[in-house]
């Protein structure tokens, strides 16, 4: 029993119903936001340090016992999203407040904003297979308001292409979680885990692994699910796209993770091969699709693509150290990216454009940002003393420890394709020769903008050169991923 | 020619109360018949509805000078305090009490704080049927 879990939920909830009031008020509107998130943060990482001190903190609703009622659980994995998630947030919002526009900030863009991360927040804590769905519901209808709010014409198509999608996704979610309730009788992840390991995985249940890769696929934009991500992502205006690319598709991946690591552990000759290979041809798509496009916002949008792939392939490896490596990619991942969509947005905003083509010698308009740039770029391919290299490192030695060789050094190969595919933004926006542009935003405008980016990326190289303080919280929930029993026994024994 | 809708207003007006009644009275019953806070919702802002269609927007705002945003926002308010109410004792959240109180008139009646979250997914469900219906309403 304890309701402290709850609180990274509960606050950011709690504000988004207090933002629906006062509408027009700028300042009310920005500072509820900002406030409801430093106070999420803030117990988000009190909670972080409280599951590292006295390991999985669980809490059931009502106080029911535990298979009966919804059990909330925080282990390590599901509190370093957490505070991930609010930590980026914070820095999106704040890039908000300068580039989002009046028009959207008075029609409910805050309260949608916190709907989303009581959404996230809520799907990387549950302890409940279902309350999972209802989770992802919440961050889809406020990702809907996202996508489509301010009504231009590329966002009503980019939106649709989204809604459609992941109702169809939604549909086979609740089809997914029939069958397995069909088979299995309980909803409790815990639970499930437990009676799958008593039966000892029928075919039945690999179907259902299957499926259940199949809906988490569509939401994470694996290999042959991935064809909406492009479309309906350059459609959100940059800091919506900054919150998309860095927690919504990471929802689907930490699901597959917890799915695939908690529940279809039994047959892993079949799920996890069938997972190795797709992630393998994630990380091929996202490359061929990085290095095809001449604009900035799609070579971003695939990069997502070639990420998930890549923490997939950990998962896959089903062994600590490829477990280990996924979470620490996957924490890695979500700073960077919402640090190069950020910056990518800023890029826009000073040329007024996203073809590369059209963009040149920002180096000497704006160096400071072209050195950010750089170092964003080099932390997202993994060069050594930044924030890619450990994760990586881990995935490629638990993929050589599985005895996986080939594919892990085509993972490694690869590196290089996301490095070049990156700094042909640098070398096409920053160098050269100086082009005509149409700012969008004023030089004043932008300046405030690079604040927050600036940090994030300042973050994201905190987090690359402090590796050895993360290590012990990595390596806990790679423990806890590597093994069930764990899980199962905080939920089921616990208290 | 003028068109005299003299029968549907007359009618509406009293069937407004039987609807609206009746939808009350499903959102008390919920706890131990069917029925519940998201029917009874449902059937508030179908009697509302009805008035729409008898008289026409504006004279529906004017007779229940309601936003219904901020009502949708107030009942989130209320199921999310009921919830969390019990976290100020130490209890886990969405814990619900419930007594045994004689009431008058009605007897002894159990009242449990279910209701209170009922309340909320009421409002919530009222403010969002009639934020939908009137935002198509008034679209040009």
């Amino acid at each position: 029993m304890n309701n402290f879990v709850l609180l990274p939920i509960i606050i950011p909830f709690f504000f988004g119903m207090v933002l629906m009031f006062g509408q027009k008020s700028l300042r009310f509107q920005r500072g509820g936001a900002m406030l409801g998130l430093i106070l999420a943060f803030a117990s988000a990482v009190s909670l972080l340090f409280k599951v590292k001190e006295d390991g999985v903190q669980k809490l059931t609703f009502g106080g029911w016992p535990e298979p009966f009622g919804i059990t909330m659980v925080s282990d390590m994995v599901s509190a370093l999203l957490v505070t991930t998630t609010l930590l980026l947030a914070i820095f999106i919002v704040w890039y908000s407040f300068n580039s989002i526009g009046t028009a959207r900030e008075q029609f409910y863009y805050y309260p949608a904003i916190m709907m989303i991360i009581t959404g996230v927040n809520g799907a990387f804590t549950t302890g409940d297979i279902f309350n999972m769905f209802v989770f992802f519901e919440v961050l889809l209808m406020a990702s809907y308001v996202l996508i489509v709010l301010g009504g231009t014409r590329a966002q009503l198509a980019g939106s649709i292409k989204y809604i459609l999608i992941n109702v169809i996704s939604s549909a086979l979610f609740v089809i997914a979680i029939a069958y397995l309730y069909a088979v299995i009788g309980s909803l409790n992840m815990a639970d499930i885990s437990v009676k799958i390991a008593e039966i000892n995985q029928p075919a039945i249940i690999t179907v259902i692994a299957v499926l259940f890769l199949m809906v988490f696929g569509l939401k994470a934009a694996i290999f042959p699910l991935y064809f909406w991500l492009p479309t309906s992502y350059a459609a959100a205006p940059p800091p919506v796209l900054a919150l998309f690319g860095a927690l919504l598709t990471k929802v689907g991946v930490y699901a597959i993770m917890r799915t695939y690591t908690l529940f279809f552990i039994h047959d892993t000759a079949y799920t996890h091969e069938l997972l190795l290979w797709l992630s393998v041809f994630t990380i091929l798509a996202g490359c061929i699709g990085a290095l095809a496009y001449f604009d900035v916002k799609q070579i971003i949008i695939y990069n997502i693509v070639i990420a998930v792939g890549v923490i997939l392939f950990g998962v896959a490896q089903m062994n600590e150290t490829g477990l280990q490596g996924a979470m620490f990619y996957l924490i890695h991942d979500m700073i960077i990216k919402a640090a190069l969509f950020m910056l990518v947005g800023i890029i826009v905003y000073k040329t007024g454009t996203t073809n590369l083509r059209k963009m040149g010698g920002l180096m000497k308009s704006s160096p400071t940002l072209g050195w950010f740039y750089l170092i964003a770029a080099f932390g997202l391919a993994g060069i050594p003393p930044l924030s890619g290299f450990v994760g990586k490192l881990l995935i490629a030695k638990g993929g050589f420890e599985a005895g996986n060789m080939w594919s892990s050094l085509f993972v490694l190969a690869t590196s290089l394709l996301v490095l070049l595919s990156v700094i042909r933004i640098f070398i096409y926006a920053f160098w050269g020769e100086e082009k005509p542009v149409q700012p969008i935003l004023t030089k004043a405008e932008t300046t405030k903008l690079f604040i927050p980016t600036a940090i994030v990326i300042l973050i994201s190289i905190a987090y690359g050169v402090g590796a050895e303080y993360l290590t012990p919280f990595m390596s806990d929930a790679g423990k806890l991923l590597a093994d069930p029993s764990i899980y199962v026994d905080a939920v089921l024994k616990g208290e | 020619m003028k068109t005299n809708d003299v029968i549907i207003q007359f009618t509406a007006k009293i069937v407004f109360f039987i609807i609206f009644f009746f939808a009350i009275h499903i959102f008390l019953a919920g706890h131990y018949t069917p029925g519940g806070g998201f029917v009874g919702g449902l059937l508030a802002s179908s009697a509302i509805v009805l008035l729409v269609l008898a008289f026409d927007i504006t004279t529906v705002r004017t007779i229940i000078p309601v936003t219904y945003t901020t009502l949708t926002a107030v009942g989130l308010i209320i199921a999310l305090a009921t919830a969390s109410f019990p976290m100020l004792k130490g209890d886990p959240f969405f814990t619900h009490y419930f007594d045994y109180f004689t009431l008058p008139l009605i007897g002894k009646t159990s009242l449990h704080t279910a209701m209170l979250f009922d309340t909320g997914v009421f409002l919530v469900v009222v403010g969002v049927t009639m934020t939908i219906i009137q935002t198509i309403g008034e679209d040009e």
